[in-house]
């Protein structure tokens, strides 16, 4: 009788013995914007709790987000925010059983991508604009 | 002796096979709005100072969207962090050590932004 607790069995090939794609990529970048949304979390903790605390950690908070780093922070947290929200209305439409034809994936990824992108740095134009025109 | 499948023939399912998929598209949904309004929140109060900010957040519907968004994406945090963990965390006393810190972690950040909401729409 053969040993079937004997785990040296054939295993499915991982992520490096596939041609990298685009959809594949994006798979990988839903998770990686959604674990990063993480930091997301405890920046938007940070900034309720020290307006909860008062004006001196507003101060200290806002000093931060006002910086070139926190800018940068804000920015990328936005752009992972709308990158991982349209990557998860496309798994919503995928769970409807549509648009899982390899025309449909292409070019929801492609609509991800660009439409994350887009609509980051027009939020923030307008963002800007609206602060600069106030 | 009874095999595994002979053990558990006849026991029924615990019929919660589905609830973790299903707390995550549920979740998922909620944020879609409340997402949308924290962004537009957030980059319509770039560089405000704290007083206005403070009234923004007392607000009755600002703090209950708030409030929505931090449980509803807590929620999804968790479930989405622990999926990843399982996926690639193979050493069990590590996975374990993992998934109970992303626990404690969501359920910290979840309360941390409930408190501070609390605090600012009492005006304590």
């Amino acid at each position: 009788m053969s040993n079937t607790t004997d785990t040296r069995r054939p295993l499915s090939p991982h992520l490096q013995i596939y041609r990298p794609m685009l959809t594949m990529m994006m798979s990988i970048a839903h998770r990686i914007s959604g674990a990063s949304l993480a930091i997301g979390f405890v920046l938007l903790a940070w900034w309720l709790l020290a307006v909860s605390a008062g004006p001196e950690a507003f101060a200290t908070a806002d000093a931060f987000f006002a910086s070139l780093f926190g800018r940068f922070l804000l920015f990328m947290f936005s752009w992972a925010l709308i990158h991982h929200m349209l990557g998860g209305i496309r798994h919503l439409i995928w769970d409807t059983g549509r648009g899982l034809d390899l025309v449909s994936i292409e070019v929801f990824a492609w609509a991800t991508i660009i439409g994350s992108t887009v609509l980051t740095v027009a939020l923030w134009a307008v963002g800007y604009w609206l602060r600069g025109a106030a | 002796m009874a095999t595994p499948l002979g053990k558990v023939r006849g026991l029924g399912s615990a019929r919660r096979g589905t609830e973790t998929f299903w707390l995550q598209r549920l979740t998922a949904l909620a944020n879609v709005p409340l997402v949308i309004f924290l962004i537009v929140s957030i980059v319509s109060h770039v560089g405000a100072d704290y007083a206005t900010v403070r009234a923004f957040l007392a607000q009755p519907l600002v703090a209950l969207a708030m409030l929505a968004l931090v449980i509803s994406a807590a929620m999804h945090m968790r479930i989405g962090l622990k999926e990843i963990i399982e996926d690639y965390v193979h050493c069990e006393g590590l996975k374990i050590a993992a998934l109970v810190l992303t626990t404690f972690f969501a359920v910290g950040v979840g309360l941390a932004c409930t408190l501070a909401l609390v605090k600012i729409s009492l005006g304590t």
